[in-house]
């Protein structure tokens, strides 16, 4: 419904309210069947103004009125970067928010604040029963727990910010209809709930991977600017599905199906850089497009730079760490072919990765992890503030 | 010059109700629907307001009274800014808090953490907010349910704390729906010199409540509204109050003469 226009009564009438007084004969249809809605809407004539007064001069309509005064529209969205600042000056709110929510997450179990650490130890002790212990399988990737545990936990977090800022706006009603702030404080606390969750589960894995036998190296500073780059990227995924979740509960329905198909195309329990590619047999060895696709989707580039500053094995195994080599990369591909027996496969030729051509090089993929962050940002936020006075309606 | 903060011209409201009448809904009616491309049968359009205009100036308090249904609360959301107006157009000077009956702010966390975010919500500095949040408590009567989770709380609790949060910042304007009916009389009185200093510090204040004698002593003007069109306004609220309770079948007020 656009009609916006005031229409007049026939007689056209200049100044509302200069016919029809105070009591004037409400009709006593109150409901409006389906469909007959333009017919309903438009009000016969205007009624008359209160409480004006004197104020409003002769033949001035209430919104020059108002302009005049300078009142804006109720629902007036503030300019893109008016808002910036606006979430910038609430950012103590944002984290306090994240801060309390958490805090107030395992408030009702008896291990209370036990379970921050907890949920991402058993998360990891699930994984090590399965992939460890029942089955027993290195899938062609060197020292393969740890290289599933990081593949776990990094990709957690961006499901978590995800599936949580999907229902952002609805848990929240209450507060966004009793108290006026700008509405992306919600999803950008709900990514900062995620992130501090990460920082502990990452000191589980810090744990994990030393008790391992990982040696600490300087490499492992990168994981701050990657994590960096990730925790902005979860914001613009926050921004877009805290909008589409506010519209209709679908979206949260079907967000574990996406977000799980997600998961194994970004090679958290497979390489998708290495065994599913480098070998004959594999499914993308000869779908290098396909391959190239699932190397650059932001979850694998973020999955894949951090698993190679933090694991040595998976650096250098890498394709592309050392120069090409026909010989070495096809002994990787193939080992029965070369008679490779699989003690010497599982401790020498498995990271004879390193000597194909990558299908993605290292740089590319920072590249990559740069590009989804600003793009997903900036695209999320302008996509979250032009709903902005929509949110908490209904 | 009295200087307008609420220009309501030509209100119209109108609801889409899904899912009402004769349809079922089953999965195989919605698939149906899907593969015919129909839209849903079963919206229903409620005109809740139709035609409203009036003019608020700073250091007014604005009671609304009418019957259940009448367009009460859909007015004080579309001033808020949380309906979108089927026609006409609400303006307002800065931006309006709306305090309903049934919502904590954030349920799970404590009444503490409840002042602390609200008022960092509303862009109070943390230090403002630590020199205020002692006045808020106090102001909020709840006492030692400050450390509890807000969910804890009873009606007149949870409504008290929320008001106190709400009015601590001096709000352009304050919209309270029915908020301070489940207050006691302590509170009452409190709320209603709150709600005086708002006024003073060049708020403006709509307030729907049922308590016609609160209306009676917070406010300088009436709106009586019945299905969604003002039957009477005016600053002789006694008046409007005497004939709105005539119509609803009631008898005029006894007052105590002043």
């Amino acid at each position: 419904m656009t009609n916006r226009g005031r229409l007049s009564a026939p007689g056209g009438l200049a100044k509302p309210g200069s016919l029809s007084g105070p009591g004037g004969l409400p009709d006593n249809g109150s409901t409006v069947g389906s469909g007959s809605a333009s017919a309903t809407t438009v009000a016969a004539e205007p009624a008359e103004t209160y409480f004006a007064g004197d104020e409003v001069a002769a033949g001035e309509r209430l919104s020059e009125y108002a302009g005049r005064h300078n009142l804006e529209p109720a629902s007036a969205r503030p300019p893109a970067l008016k808002y910036l600042r606006m979430l910038w000056q609430r950012r103590q709110f944002i984290t306090g928010f994240a801060t309390a929510s958490n805090v107030a997450m395992y408030s009702e179990a008896r291990l209370g604040q036990l379970w921050q650490v907890l949920t991402p130890l058993l998360n990891a002790a699930v994984y090590f029963l399965i992939f460890g212990v029942l089955l027993h399988i290195s899938r062609g990737v060197p020292d393969y727990i740890t290289f599933l545990v990081t593949g776990i936990f990094v990709f957690n977090f961006t499901q978590r910010a995800c599936i949580t800022s999907s229902v952002v706006m609805r848990d929240n009603l209450p507060l966004i209809r009793a108290l006026p702030f700008p509405r992306g404080c919600l999803p950008l606390g709900y990514v900062v709930i995620e992130l501090q969750q990460l920082l502990l589960s990452f000191c589980v894995l810090f744990v994990i991977i030393l008790a391992y036998g990982e040696p600490f190296t300087w490499y492992w500073f990168l994981i701050l600017p990657i994590l960096a780059l990730q925790t902005l990227f979860n914001v613009g995924c926050a921004f877009i599905l805290a909008r589409w979740g506010s519209g209709f509960d679908d979206v949260s329905q079907l967000l574990p199906f996406i977000i799980r198909t997600w998961m194994y195309a970004s090679g958290v329990i497979f390489s998708i850089t290495t065994s599913l590619a480098l070998v004959p047999s594999q499914s993308l060895y000869f779908h290098k497009h396909l391959a190239y696709l699932l190397q650059v989707n932001p979850a694998a580039v973020y999955i894949t730079l951090i698993r190679n500053s933090l694991l040595t094995s998976q650096r250098i195994s890498m394709p592309g760490y050392h120069p090409f080599n026909a010989v070495k990369c096809a002994m990787y591909g193939n080992p029965a072919k070369y008679h490779i027996p699989s003690d010497v496969f599982a401790n020498k030729v498995i990271y004879y990765s390193s000597y194909c051509k990558p299908i993605v090089t290292q740089q590319a993929l920072w590249g990559y992890a740069v590009g989804w962050a600003v793009v997903a940002a900036i695209a999320g936020f302008f996509f979250f503030w032009w709903a902005e006075t929509r949110y908490g309606r209904g | 010059m009295a200087e307008p903060m609420v220009v309501v011209d030509d209100l119209h409201v109108v609801y889409r109700v899904y899912g009402s009448g004769a349809d079922k809904g089953t999965a195989a009616t919605a698939l149906l629907r899907m593969v015919k491309r129909q839209r849903r049968p079963s919206i229903r359009e409620v005109h809740a307001i139709r035609g409203l205009s009036f003019v608020a100036y700073k250091g007014d308090a604005v009671g609304v009274i009418g019957r259940n249904g009448s367009g009460k609360s859909t007015l004080l959301r579309a001033i808020a800014g949380l309906l979108p107006a089927e026609q006409g157009m609400v303006y307002t000077q800065g931006h309006a808090a709306l305090l309903g009956v049934n919502a904590a702010l954030l349920e799970n966390l404590t009444g503490e953490k409840n002042v602390i975010l609200g008022c960092l919500a509303m862009g109070m500095s943390p230090q403002t907010v630590k020199e205020r949040y002692q006045s808020i408590v106090d102001f909020s009567g709840v006492g030692d349910f400050i450390n509890l989770a807000m969910k804890t709380y009873s009606t007149g609790m949870g409504s008290r704390l929320r008001f106190a949060i709400a009015s601590a910042k001096s709000q352009d304007i304050l919209l309270v729906d029915e908020a301070l009916a489940t207050g006691d009389a302590e509170f009452r009185i409190k709320s209603h010199r709150r709600i005086d200093e708002l006024r003073a510090h060049a708020g403006t204040v709509f307030l729907v409540a049922h308590n016609l004698g609160e209306i009676e002593e917070t406010c300088n003007k009436v709106i009586w509204l019945e299905k969604g069109r003002i039957v009477q306004a005016g600053e002789n609220v006694p008046e409007i109050v005497d004939a709105y309770l005539t119509a609803t079948g009631g008898e005029p007020r006894v007052r105590e003469p002043r």
